[in-house]
């Protein structure tokens, strides 16, 4: 008698729960896909936790970011999208909206405003770069160097890195033409605004080869962002680039000798999309979760647990401290004017086309 | 004859072949298995390094009228080819296909990418010029139940207009009036591409939705073609008749010219033949591309000397499969031997040293050798302590050609010494001490008794370290530099990042050509008899 009642009970509750769980017809259970390590920890702690407290919802989480547009597309010809939310940098969001992967997601009608009234839209501004893509963070890529390497005179100028004779010893590079033409040209001469004009033609890429080729025997090629890390702090390498998050770690967290060189640090985006394809429960749930995390304040929380500025104009002011470390995180934002004070912005049209023709040179000339 | 009438031949037949079935059935599950789960998959994988429909199915009325085209009288297509462009792109751009055409276009032409994403943005304002006359003529033309009764048959119409759109009952298909069909046959089809999109890929409500300006184009190329309404007295034919009397003076759209607006690129005679070039539905694009040519309008040609990379490539997985197989010869015969020859018991310890980095992922054996290798690793560390090398010249272990072999040899190398092991104890040593006690020295009687027993195995071994390190993608990658990095992380790449699947299998398939040939190659020279993995 007393098992029924408590098998009875157990089951009132379940289904009671199920019943708060389905909230309005949305799908109890999602997956959503980040880059793993500090990254998709910072998004937990900011989004994920509060939102499975505030809904009930189950996440799960996938760390499949870096093949993300392949799987999606493999998974759209399979006819069986098991993703909810993906979080994936701008220039793959602009492709997976091209190939029509990715759903049209309009600011103004599924995003909440800022806590002063300013539209998504408005909030976000220029950051909304493809129809499909919620920006979440921006981030940069930069260089650090070992401060017990580089004798009395620390780097101040990204050309530092093809100054082999006032800084001799191997630099990290990663193994792709983006971020690596425009820092040559830049340091071959060419104006920044004029970058990608002089990258256009032929002989402009030629310049930019002919310019890392001076350094082709010192760089050590990267292709994972844990990579520069890991030989600044081993001493491989004097300087290398990386994302800024990647540095700060290295640099506050790991107290490593490494400094951060702000220097032409290319700025570029990160944030959610939705896979098309989904059924009306789990895009419901999809779009409810993009609402949460995207608000302001959910924002700027991000920023307590590691060192990527916030998308939204709203979001900069309540940036506060680091969640553990308890130190400032505003001076360690790519966007902090101190640090921002000559940045360069990531062409994604222009690569979005040159990509293909460009890498082609380039790994040949790698090859070589 | 058998008991029965039927020769003995035959029902010794029936015999045998019902045990062949009885045969295959037990097979059968493994045989559906392996064709459903790796056969298919891969022969679909292969297929795309030669399809192409993309580009004629996307632009249908382009590429045919691309047919006759010549580039190179140095002339843009004729303004009809434009118009048949504004459609199939409007229609492209409806079903978001442009800009996956795009992309695959920009592999063969820089810039095609943003070329088809702007245009796309910009078709739906070319066509309105007809539409804003139509509506601007007659209100009628404005209201989507208008158009379908104009377009649609009495019967359709009566079925949708008793559908309800909150009932779970499916939409009525479209039908189209005849009659009209025949007085507007474009617009009749237009309409029809129209509503089909609506009712199947929108999964709209037509009676709300607005017919697309293309469809208002169409009827400005019926009626200024000269159609005969006036025969027509079914709905909406007053307005059909006004129209028809007023479309003479319309203001009309010149198509070239407004696509050069949207992007210069448009009158650009490459953009052009790239869509020309590619508009079959097969192309040997992928392969050309794959062994450094492209096509061009004047037949296959190499590419610029600076864009060359692939057969560098497989020449380079080739040769260094070749060295790490080697390394493996030279490091798992002496260990094979060990092994076999000493007593059970410590064999069997040592086999698990051999068997051991099996069981470790694959991953920490290659990020293991990473701080091994390196300037600052333990080995630089060690010879530099030595004295043997000086502490500014440390050796370049990795990331280059020798980190590959180094970390790959290592790896591969259980999968040398397990089948010379397994021939080498099949060797009796009997025959080594009749050798020498027939006064062969040690080397004679090792090189000439016992060796050419041994070569078996050393066949299986190398067939499996070849072929395994040829298609290697992992090992290379980490510690392989840009010099020592295989055919198979260009794969990954255009698999994972370039997105350029039909790359990828063209270059797949040709590795996959190589390692067969090399293996029937093998099978000539050596024969695979001659092959043990065992006993």
């Amino acid at each position: 008698m007393k098992l029924t009642k408590t098998l009875l009970a157990s089951t009132a509750l379940t289904v009671a729960a199920g019943m708060t769980l389905a909230d309005g017809h949305m799908a109890s259970e999602m997956t959503i896909v980040s880059w793993g390590g500090a990254y998709s920890n910072s998004q937990q702690q900011a989004y994920h936790n509060p939102y499975a407290e505030k809904t009930g919802v189950e996440i799960i989480n996938d760390e499949s970011s870096a093949e993300a547009v392949a799987k999606l597309r493999a998974m759209n010809e399979a006819g069986n999208v098991t993703w909810d939310v993906v979080d994936v940098v701008a220039a793959d969001a602009i492709r997976l909206c091209d190939e029509g992967l990715a759903m049209e997601i309009d600011p103004d009608e599924h995003l909440a405003p800022a806590p002063d009234g300013t539209s998504a839209a408005d909030d976000f501004g220029d950051l909304l770069v493809s129809d499909c893509f919620i920006p979440q963070i921006v981030y940069s890529t930069t260089f650090g160097y070992r401060t017990d390497m580089v004798g009395d005179t620390p780097p101040t100028s990204v050309c530092a890195v093809f100054d082999t004779e006032a800084y001799p010893g191997k630099r990290s590079l990663e193994k792709r033409p983006i971020n690596n033409m425009e820092w040559a040209l830049i340091c071959d001469g060419v104006p920044k605004d004029e970058v990608y004009d002089v990258l256009e033609t032929a002989e402009g890429q030629q310049q930019a080869l002919d310019k890392l080729a001076t350094i082709k025997d010192d760089v050590i090629w990267w292709s994972a962002g844990a990579d520069t890390p890991q030989l600044l702090a081993d001493g491989e390498v004097v300087m290398g680039s990386t994302y800024n998050g990647r540095l700060f770690s290295v640099i506050e967290e790991q107290k490593q000798p490494v400094a951060m060189l702000w220097d032409a640090q290319v700025f570029d985006l990160d944030g959610w999309i939705i896979p098309t394809g989904l059924s009306d429960e789990r895009k419901a749930r999809a779009l409810d979760y993009i609402y949460f995390a995207t608000d302001t304040q959910r924002l700027a929380d991000q920023a307590k647990y590691i060192s990527y500025g916030p998308a939204r104009a709203s979001s900069a002011p309540l940036v506060g401290q680091h969640a553990d470390l308890g130190i400032d995180m505003a001076p360690h934002m790519p966007t902090d004017p101190n640090n921002a004070k000559n940045t360069f912005l990531y062409n994604y049209e222009f690569w979005a086309d040159y990509r293909d023709d460009i890498d082609a040179k380039f790994q040949a000339w790698l090859a070589q | 004859m058998a008991a029965d009438g039927t020769t003995l031949k035959s029902s010794l037949n029936r015999a045998l072949r019902r045990q062949k079935l009885r045969a295959l059935a037990l097979i059968a599950p493994l045989l559906i298995f392996v064709l459903v789960t790796f056969i298919a998959p891969i022969a679909d994988m292969l297929f795309r390094s030669v399809e192409n429909q993309i580009v004629s199915e996307t632009l249908p009325r382009t590429t045919a009228m691309l047919k006759d085209w010549d580039g190179d009288s140095g002339e843009i297509p004729s303004p009809e080819t434009f118009e048949a462009l504004y459609k199939d792109m409007f229609v492209a751009k409806e079903r978001k296909l442009h800009t996956r055409l795009g992309s695959r276009l920009n592999y063969e032409l820089t810039g095609v990418s943003s070329l088809f994403r702007k245009s796309g943005r910009k078709i739906e304002d070319m066509g309105e010029v007809y539409q804003d006359q139509f509506e601007d003529l007659d209100k009628f033309w404005k209201d989507s139940e208008n158009w379908n009764a104009l377009m649609g048959s009495a019967d359709w119409l009566a079925a949708q207009n008793a559908w309800d759109p909150r009932s779970e009952a499916i939409q009525p298909a479209f039908e189209p009036n005849e009659q009209i069909a025949g007085i507007l046959p474009e617009t009749s089809a237009t309409f029809q591409t129209f509503a089909d999109f609506v009712q199947n890929e929108d999964e709209k409500n037509l009676a709300k939705q607005d017919p697309w300006a293309l469809v208002y184009s169409a009827l400005y190329n019926d009626l200024s073609a000269g159609a005969d309404v006036s025969g027509y007295n079914g709905p909406g034919s007053a307005a059909l008749k006004a129209a028809m009397a007023a479309v003479g003076d319309f203001e009309t759209v010149d198509y070239p010219a407004s696509f050069q607006e949207i992007d210069k690129d448009w009158h650009d005679i490459d953009v052009w033949q790239t869509i020309q070039t590619y508009s079959p539905d097969f192309t040997s694009g992928y392969f050309l591309n794959a062994v450094d040519m492209k096509k061009s309008p004047d037949g296959a040609e190499m590419r610029p000397e600076n864009e060359q990379l692939y057969i560098k490539l497989f020449i380079r997985t080739l040769f260094m499969s070749l060295v790490i197989t080697g390394s493996c010869i030279l490091l798992g015969y002496p260990v094979g031997w060990i092994l076999a020859n000493l007593p059970a018991r410590t064999a069997n310890l040592l086999m698990i040293l051999v068997l051991l980095p099996f069981w470790t992922s694959l991953l920490v054996r290659t990020s293991a050798w990473k701080v091994m290798l390196q300037q600052q690793g333990v080995i630089n560390d060690t010879l530099v302590w030595l004295g043997v090398v000086a502490d500014d010249s440390r050796l370049a272990l990795i990331n280059n050609q020798t980190g590959t072999i180094i970390a790959m040899t290592h790896i591969l190398l259980p999968f040398m010494i397990l089948p010379l092991y397994s021939v080498m104890k099949t060797i009796p040593p009997s025959y080594l001490r009749a050798a020498k006690s027939l006064g062969a020295t040690n080397w004679t009687a090792f090189w000439r008794v016992y060796f050419p027993q041994s070569v078996p195995g050393i066949g299986a071994g190398s067939i499996l370290v070849f072929i395994l390190s040829i298609g290697y993608y992992i090992t290379p990658e980490l510690v392989g530099g840009t010099t020592g990095t295989f055919i198979s992380n260009r794969i990954a790449y255009h698999i994972s990042s370039s997105l350029n699947w039909g790359l990828a299998a063209a270059l797949g398939a040709i590795l996959l050509a190589v390692v067969l040939g090399l293996y029937w190659a093998y099978d000539r020279i050596v024969g695979i008899d001659n092959v043990k993995l065992g006993g």
